[in-house]
């Protein structure tokens, strides 16, 4: 035995780590969870308790409604009659009419492809990795509504003639909200710099536009478009429904989206424009380098309530007889072979789940678009 | 995104409101005016205006084709014309725009439900070919509340659209009649008729198809009855432009033979064997004899090609609305003449 080792004998040497300590109650765990978010302070603890006894009384009422005395399948009226829940058996049947509106059976698949366009194109804009960013946004801006555009309508390239007045449900809704926004962001931009324009033209022409679109309701817009322009225009002479709601909307739109990058325009400093002017930078390079990134960036939470609302709106050319999504769901509740007590409930619940869907996703985007381009302003 | 937008991308941003330009050009349509028998025939369909969803009127049905009473009314225009039910496009329209739409050449026939009355029919520039359905304002109570007409309804409080004729209506006939009544009052048509449902008042007042309507979203539709008073009268059918006589003559004729081949016995099923029947009536009514279709513009088996395609007025009326329709209403005075009715189709001869 040499010295060593008994001096190692000795003195007590720790071999594998110890366990670690369960963390200290007051940092962690569900209770401490519980009483730093949910019964912080006496106020919590009571709107706490309240919206706990909100939910316990609503939710089972919700649930039995909409999963557990619902109606899934059926042929007709007569499935949804008695003491039931929602009609979904209602959606089940009318989804393709929903979804396609009165668009041909046998040529669905055109809008098939341009739904799974849209989804390409969107997919990998949302994925910051995603490379070709230049790319994906000049196929979203002008390759997909050109495209979209001929295979929707058709009568080119062998294609058979659908008429907009079949096209209904959620594929007029997105045509209608993506072109208003395809073409109202570039226009906005444009007017909200020909309204700060040096050029006295240009200046009034963007204020009377903007002020113009914004002073008049969507609907009275809608209205003149459908009621008032055929009686201006030769008898026999008309023009597309869709394309009307389309040009409507996408003016309409572009004077709003105009005042929110004024907005953003507004918050950049003299001293940026000066800056740009000093490096000897002309209008459009000083705008396009130096301003817009900044002043578009500011107003990314404005831009997408927007479209938020754009997007909603679209509702509204319901009332010049062109069926978008709600419109479509609303015109079938006079179908009688479906006309039920809950018929009218289940769809709107439906259409909103839908209209929700697309909303909540333009703003998770927003957001992650915000966070990616949040360069030292986080505050 | 935006940071990233070279100098291609602000052209290319200006550049999408081109197909926009371009879509503005190609959709403005060819002029058409005057013979508008010719123009459908040109143009190879029937441009037909009706309503934006009425139940048994106008519906769009599981795969998205348009049903309903109405809408057979256009089937049967366009079976007339082209001696094919499906060469009718529809153009649904608002109460709002139903008149513009017709005058301004949009629609070739207007029939939506739409209420012949003398102003529409003399200020408007349009006519009134006939009446397809006799509408009227009627009443809608509890069976258990133990009332069977109209004029038992004194001191009772009546759930009422507001700014409606029906609204008019109902203070005309209670106060004709020395009645009192509670005027429960909602802007949308659903408010007032969930309203009724819950309880909130003894009856419900609106057109009578509307009551039909209205009882298949009740809860119990079997708790409640339609009283038989009709306190107003809402004749409705298909309107034309006016100064087009040829075209008005189509239209009207259309309706006239409908009730006629109900009249005569001749179905969708036998319309073929009827051709050979001997009853003179028929032949003539079926093109056996004479040249009436030829007459108005059209071919001679022209009622043959309506009764194949929509069947006559009776299996319209049965098909959409009547009772083997869900929303089962009576005939009444939709019948024809000869039951009872006020249908009466002129004679063709």
């Amino acid at each position: 035995m040499s010295d060593l080792q008994a001096q190692t004998d000795l003195y007590f040497v720790r071999r594998e780590l110890a366990p670690p300590e369960p963390p200290p109650e007051r940092t962690s765990g569900p209770v401490t969870w519980l009483r730093k978010n949910l019964f912080a302070t006496p106020t919590d603890a009571v709107m706490t308790i309240l919206a706990l006894l909100f939910v316990a009384y609503a939710l089972p009422g919700i649930l039995e409604w909409a999963l557990f005395k619902a109606v899934w399948d059926g042929a007709d009226r007569t499935a949804c009659l008695g003491d039931v829940g929602a009609c979904w058996a209602f959606v089940k049947a009318k989804f393709p009419q929903f979804i396609y509106g009165r668009y041909p059976l046998e040529e669905r698949w055109r809008v098939d492809i341009v739904f799974f366009l849209l989804a390409a194109g969107l997919i990998p804009m949302a994925i910051p990795a995603a490379p070709w960013k230049r790319f994906n946004l000049i196929f979203l801006m002008l390759v997909l509504p050109v495209v979209s555009f001929l295979l929707l309508t058709g009568g080119a390239f062998g294609l058979e003639e659908v008429e907009t007045a079949l096209w209904g449900g959620l594929l007029v809704t997105l045509v209608v909200s993506y072109i208003g926004i395809v073409v109202s962001l570039p226009l906005g931009i444009l007017l909200a710099l020909g309204r700060r324009s040096d050029l006295p033209a240009v200046r009034f022409f963007s204020i009377g536009f903007i002020e113009l679109w914004r002073g008049v309701p969507l609907i009275t817009v809608l209205f003149m478009a459908s009621v008032m322009l055929p009686l201006f225009l030769p008898a026999g002479m008309n023009f597309n429904k869709l394309l009307r709601a389309l040009i409507g909307v996408a003016l309409f739109s572009s004077a709003y989206v105009a005042e929110v990058i004024r907005g953003g325009l507004q918050a950049i400093p003299k001293g940026q424009y000066e800056a740009a002017r000093a490096l000897g930078l002309g209008y459009w390079q000083m705008m396009r380098l130096i301003v817009l990134p900044q002043a578009l960036k500011l107003v990314i939470p404005g831009i997408v309530n927007s479209f938020i609302s754009l997007l909603k709106d679209t509702s509204l050319v319901y009332i010049i007889g062109l069926f978008d999504l709600l419109g479509i769901v609303r015109l079938n509740f006079s179908d009688a072979n479906w006309a039920t007590p809950e018929t009218p409930a289940t769809g709107l619940v439906f259409a909103a789940l839908v209209f929700w869907i697309f909303c909540f996703g333009m703003s998770r985007y927003s957001q992650g678009l915000e966070r990616r381009l949040n360069t030292g302003h986080k505050r | 995104m935006f940071g990233q937008l070279g100098k291609q991308g602000w052209l290319i941003m200006k550049a999408t409101s081109l197909p926009l330009a371009l879509g503005l050009v190609l959709g403005l349509g060819a002029a058409a005016h005057a013979a508008t028998l010719d123009d459908v025939k040109a143009k190879g369909f029937l441009q037909c205006g009706a309503n934006t969803g009425l139940p048994g009127f106008a519906a769009p049905d599981n795969a998205g084709n348009w049903t309903g009473f109405d809408v057979d009314y256009c089937r049967a225009v366009a079976a007339a014309i082209f001696g094919d039910p499906s060469k009718v496009k529809f153009t649904p329209l608002s109460a709002k725009e139903r008149f513009t739409a017709l005058q301004s050449g949009e629609v070739d026939v207007l029939i939506r439900n739409t209420t012949w009355t003398m102003s529409r029919d003399t200020s408007l520039g349009l006519k009134f070919a006939g009446v397809n359905y006799y509408d009227g304002q009627g009443f809608m109570v509890r069976k258990d509340l133990g009332v069977s007409s109209a004029l038992e309804l004194s001191g009772a409080s009546i759930c009422v659209q507001t700014g409606t004729t029906t609204e008019l209506n109902l203070a005309d006939y209670f106060r004709a009649n020395k009645m009192d009544y509670n005027p429960v009052v909602f802007e949308k048509l659903d408010e007032t008729n969930s309203a009724y449902d819950s309880g909130r008042c003894d009856a419900l007042t609106t057109d009578a198809s509307g009551l039909y309507a209205t009882r298949l979203t009740m809860k119990s539709p079997g708790d409640h009855m339609v009283l038989p008073e009709i306190i107003s009268k809402e004749p409705l059918g298909p309107v034309v432009r006016q100064g087009d006589d040829q075209w008005f003559n189509v239209v009207k004729w259309t309706h006239f033979a409908l009730l006629d081949a109900e009249e005569l016995g001749v179905t969708q099923a036998n319309v073929e064997e009827m051709k050979t029947s001997d009853n003179p009536e028929i032949k003539r009514l079926l093109g056996v004899d004479g040249t009436f279709g030829q007459a108005i513009g059209l071919s001679n088996d022209w009622v043959v090609n309506i009764i194949k395609g929509v069947g006559n007025y009776g299996e319209i009326f049965e098909r959409n609305i009547g009772t083997s329709s869900p929303l089962e209403i009576e005939r009444g005075l939709n019948a024809l003449w000869t039951d009872g009715g006020i249908q009466y189709g002129m004679p063709v001869r």
